[in-house]
């Protein structure tokens, strides 16, 4: 077992007591065996001394377990590391992002607390993932929908408070979005609860996010600050039909107009499912669409265009509603590009047949998978499948010739550096008037490789910022050199979650380190790297 | 076999990885089952779309059944090692997600037991 840093067996090994009295000895793991179980089976690190390993594992079932394990490790400073299904594979995985700290593992609280039909809402506990969701509302016949992300195996609140997004209407992709109240555990033990959960006997939790006085919610988005232990999430009342078709625009030249008429149709609710970019001259011939190569110079991508037929640019709408009304609306989008032509792809009605069910991408309608994982994995066409790959994902602006540069400028930068990719998307909309690009960067359980790997992503993220553009989230190899980039006014923001982040949690045990926010103590002693 | 030596050989040098802190109950392979539809199915369940089954196709090309519902040489401390090692893409499941009485009734589903067979698609 090793200790955390700073601290003496002594004073760890009586912190372990007292968390054992708590939650009983079968859920605190300190063995080496089991708390490799809690290593990141992507990491950047593998195997090299910077990996963040956890000196031991504690696995509560109830929110009061919760709060006297806090308050142990507050008592003594033991660093403590929050995790709800901690299935973050590319962006950190189960592990703390300080090595020697213990992971908290919320697995076992799982119970759905309430699914309100009526006001279409729910809430959970951590270890609710969406495979767990989806049986629960399946099994009592509501006629309620999830989002779901890729993998089906997340935890809904894990998911949503280190910002993730899925595939169906607006307001319920953005899943920090569509929550409603939540309850966190305060690194001294107390219990908050945000929006109307702040007024004893309030009924409207669910219904009203923002209560009295400054939103606090935010706090806890990628965050160190907080153990959230419940949250409400609004859920999709499952809609009669879905519907995609996409708008073909001839021209390399169209791109910026076909952008900013999406927008415009997108926020007046003309459509509400997440909109999606191709380009049929670059992707002719069945290549991967989730690989978008390097978009060529205009008059380049015309004269493909012309040799092929095959338009430059293709725009792919989704609908989400009653038949009739998306008709409605897709032949008045439809009459906003008198220059285009138009696919219409299946209209499905809802719920889905049997062979429907086997036909689909089942994210884009709630239900949850693990098909994604293909992506780097052995098949028939790949022999040599990848360790994992992490994610690369920056906010680029959402404007056609913002979406030519970062493709241009990012892929370039990624042969100069020498960067495999295994996925580089198209712009992704999963946040309502942004656009994201996501990139997969494949791992391999080989130190020398990765260290070439941290340097370049390193150089990648500084070619980025140099451009405006932003990572959403990233991997906790490079959660301080992101947050470096978001320098405005001398780095005020890192400065201000730090006043923060030593109010509210003085002694500095809460996921220390994550998303580049250190405690006082380490800031002092030159932790931050 | 190639394949099967190194996977033995594996198994062999890996730590004790089963429950053996305390005296287990006889593992169950009908509890087995439920942990495979919950766990494992995702990406194991017949059809290529389950990554799981279209990796192990392409891997065992033909000498070994793709679903590991159908092979006939797992053993219970094959099962272990791929559950809390992981392999390639796929990560580990840590105590909290299949527990050490669950891994062990995983095992006994997917390994051929003489009285079982064919009880078994
Ligand atoms: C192939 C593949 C595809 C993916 N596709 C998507 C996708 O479509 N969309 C997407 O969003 N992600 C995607 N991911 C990333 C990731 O797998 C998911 O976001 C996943 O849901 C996160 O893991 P989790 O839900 O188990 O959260 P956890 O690992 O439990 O939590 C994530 C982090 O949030 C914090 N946290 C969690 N719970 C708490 C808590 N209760 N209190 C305080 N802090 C907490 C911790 O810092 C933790 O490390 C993908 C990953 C892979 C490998």
């Amino acid at each position: 077992m090793t200790t955390p840093p700073g601290l003496t067996a002594a004073v760890f090994d009586d912190a372990l007591r007292e968390i054992r009295a708590a939650v009983g000895d079968e859920w605190v793991f300190t063995t080496p065996a089991d708390t490799a179980l809690y290593r990141d089976a992507y990491s950047l690190f593998w195997d090299e001394p910077e990996e963040r390993l956890a000196s031991a594992a504690v696995a509560p079932a109830t929110v009061e377990q919760v709060q006297a394990v806090t308050r142990a490790c507050n008592a003594r400073g033991v660093p403590l590391y929050p995790i709800s299904t901690g299935r973050n594979l590319g962006y950190g995985g189960s592990a703390p992002a300080y090595s020697g700290s213990v992971v908290l593992d919320l697995k076992r609280m799982d119970r759905v607390i309430e699914v309100d039909e009526r006001n279409g809402s729910c809430i959970v506990e951590p270890g609710v993932s969406y495979f767990d969701m989806y049986r629960h509302l399946q099994s009592r016949g509501s006629r309620l929908w999830i989002d779901v992300p890729d993998p089906g195996w997340g935890s809904m609140i894990g998911n949503a408070l280190d910002f993730g997004g899925g595939y169906t209407a607006n307001p319920y992709r953005n899943h920090f979005e569509a929550h409603c109240g939540m309850e966190v555990v305060l690194a001294d033990g107390e219990i908050l609860r945000t929006g109307m959960g702040a007024l004893p006997g309030a009924q409207t939790w669910q219904q009203y996010r923002y209560g009295f006085g400054p939103y606090l919610d935010g706090l806890f988005k990628q965050s160190t600050l907080g153990i959230t232990t419940k949250m409400g999430f609004w859920l999709f009342p499952q809609p009669e039909a879905y519907f995609t078709a996409s708008i073909n625009l001839p021209r390399y030249d169209d791109l910026p107009m076909l952008v900013d008429t999406i927008g415009e149709l997108e926020n007046a609710n003309i459509f509400n499912g997440m909109p999606g970019i191709s380009s049929p001259v670059l992707f002719r011939g069945g290549k991967n669409p989730l690989d978008f190569p390097e978009i060529p110079e205009g008059a380049e991508m015309d004269r493909l265009a012309r040799e092929t037929g095959l338009p430059c640019w293709s725009a792919r709408l989704t609908f989400y509603g009653p038949e009739q009304v998306i008709r409605a609306q897709w032949a008045y989008a439809k009459s906003r590009f008198p220059t285009a032509s138009f696919t219409e792809h299946a209209l499905v009605k809802l719920p889905l047949s049997p062979a429907d069910m086997e036909r689909i991408h089942k994210p884009s309608f709630g239900i949850p998978s693990l098909e994604m994982f293909a992506m780097g994995a052995r098949s028939a066409h790949n022999p040599n499948p990848t360790d994992g790959h992490f994610w690369f994902s920056p906010i680029i602006p959402r404007t056609g010739e913002g979406f030519i540069a970062a493709n241009r400028i990012i892929r370039q930068t990624c042969q100069r550096l020498d960067i495999p990719v295994l996925l580089f998307s198209p712009p992704v909309s999963s946040w309502w008037r942004a656009f994201i690009l996501v990139m997969a960067i494949p791992v391999h359980k080989d130190p020398a490789r990765n260290q070439h790997l941290r340097a370049a992503v390193k150089e990648l993220i500084r070619v980025c910022a140099d451009h405006g553009w932003g990572e959403y989230r990233t991997a906790p190899a490079f959660h301080d050199a992101v947050m470096d980039t978001y320098s405005y006014n001398n780095h005020i923001v890192r400065r201000v979650n730090e006043r923060i982040k030593d109010a509210l949690d003085p002694n500095g045990i809460l996921s220390v380190g994550r998303y580049g926010v250190w405690p006082k103590r380490l800031r002092e002693q030159g932790g931050r790297k | 076999m190639r394949v099967l030596t190194l996977i033995a050989a594996l198994a062999m040098a890996t730590p004790a990885t089963a429950a053996t802190e305390r005296p287990a109950p006889r593992p169950d392979p009908a509890k087995g089952a439920a942990v495979f539809a919950k766990w494992c199915a995702p990406c194991h369940a017949p059809g290529m779309r389950h990554p799981g089954t279209a990796a192990l196709a392409a891997k065992y090309n033909g000498q070994l059944p793709p679903e590991l519902e159908r092979r006939s040489d797992l053993t219970p401390d094959m099962v272990a090692l791929y559950v809390r090692a992981g392999i390639s893409l796929m990560a580990p499941f840590r105590k909290t997600e299949i527990s050490d009485p669950q891994l062990a009734d995983l095992g006994a589903y997917l390994s051929p037991r003489p009285h079982a067979k064919g009880a078994r698609k």
